[in-house]
């Protein structure tokens, strides 16, 4: 764990690739008790006008914050974490999805020894969440 | 969707417990490779008496609170038509297995932008002392007719 004083505005502390196939979907959906069958029917995503079965929003929230946790030393570290979602992630029966995320420190609070980090998550080429930050616990 | 509903309060949620197999399924659904939240003994040496769950775990619990707005034909919020917009945990200490859990719900912003609708609804978890563990706030967009 990387106390705030050796951290910049800017630095990248955490970088991952997030493999999703409709199995993750499932256990997610197993998990959290979200049965919400457009997230694992291809019938019912086609009925309402969806590309295909898309990921829980809180699948892909939930995962992605996993870098920060692993690099800010566990959950219990976390303060606050907020996203928007902007765009769905459509995961193949197949191929699956993959999502990139990349975690930057976007401020420092010295006093609160907190960081925020900013999020850019993108499943192939498009970035599906917004404002996505998370408070942190440092030093 | 009722505009007289911003401000509403539902009554607390009956009490959840939080299991460490419970918080163990989530995490891994979670893709956490977390000690911290898959290990008791590593959850023990950071300070916890249980496993801590991951950040987004408290939407389990708010889930009570958002099917009591959804239940509520007077607010007339279509579930067919809800699109999850903006989601946000405030923590004032993580969740860990064994907290009995609490959640009430107020309405915080309806507003209107076209033919759509933005219900916020902030949900405070407390432990069962009642302190204050983390509050989860859901913008949800309520899509138009048209």
């Amino acid at each position: 764990m990387t106390a705030a004083a050796d951290l910049a505005v800017g630095q990248v502390v955490a970088e991952r690739t997030v493999p999703l196939t409709r199995d993750s979907l499932v256990r997610y959906a197993g998990a959290s008790g979200d049965f919400n069958p457009i997230h694992y029917r291809d019938d019912v995503a086609a009925s309402v006008g969806l590309p295909g079965v898309l990921a829980h929003g809180m699948l892909t929230m939930g995962a992605a914050v996993q870098p920060v946790v692993d690099w800010a030393g566990g959950a219990h570290r976390i303060r606050d974490y907020q996203v928007r979602f902007t765009r769905p992630v459509v995961v193949d029966p197949e191929a699956g999805a993959t999502l990139t995320v990349s975690a930057k420190v976007a401020a420092l609070d010295a006093e609160a020894g907190t960081a925020r980090i900013d999020l850019t998550v993108r499943a192939g080429e498009a970035t599906v969440l917004g404002k996505a930050q998370v408070v942190v616990v440092v030093g | 969707m009722n505009p007289a509903i911003q401000g509403r309060t539902y009554p607390a949620t009956a009490p959840y417990l939080v299991g460490r197999e419970k918080v163990r399924e989530f995490a891994r659904a979670v893709l956490s490779a977390d000690p911290v939240s898959l290990d008791p003994s590593s959850a023990r040496a950071a300070g916890f008496a249980d496993v801590v769950a991951p950040p987004t775990f408290a939407v389990v619990v708010q889930e009570h609170t958002l099917a009591q707005l959804l239940a509520d034909e007077d607010a007339g919020v279509d579930f067919s038509r809800v699109v999850h917009g903006d989601q946000r945990f405030s923590f004032t200490r993580p969740i860990v297995a064994g907290d009995e859990l609490t959640a009430t719900l107020t309405v915080t912003s309806v507003k209107t932008l076209g033919g759509n609708a933005m219900v916020t609804a902030e949900s405070s978890i407390a432990d069962a002392g009642g302190a204050h563990v983390v509050t989860a706030i859901s913008t949800l967009v309520v899509r138009g007719d048209a």
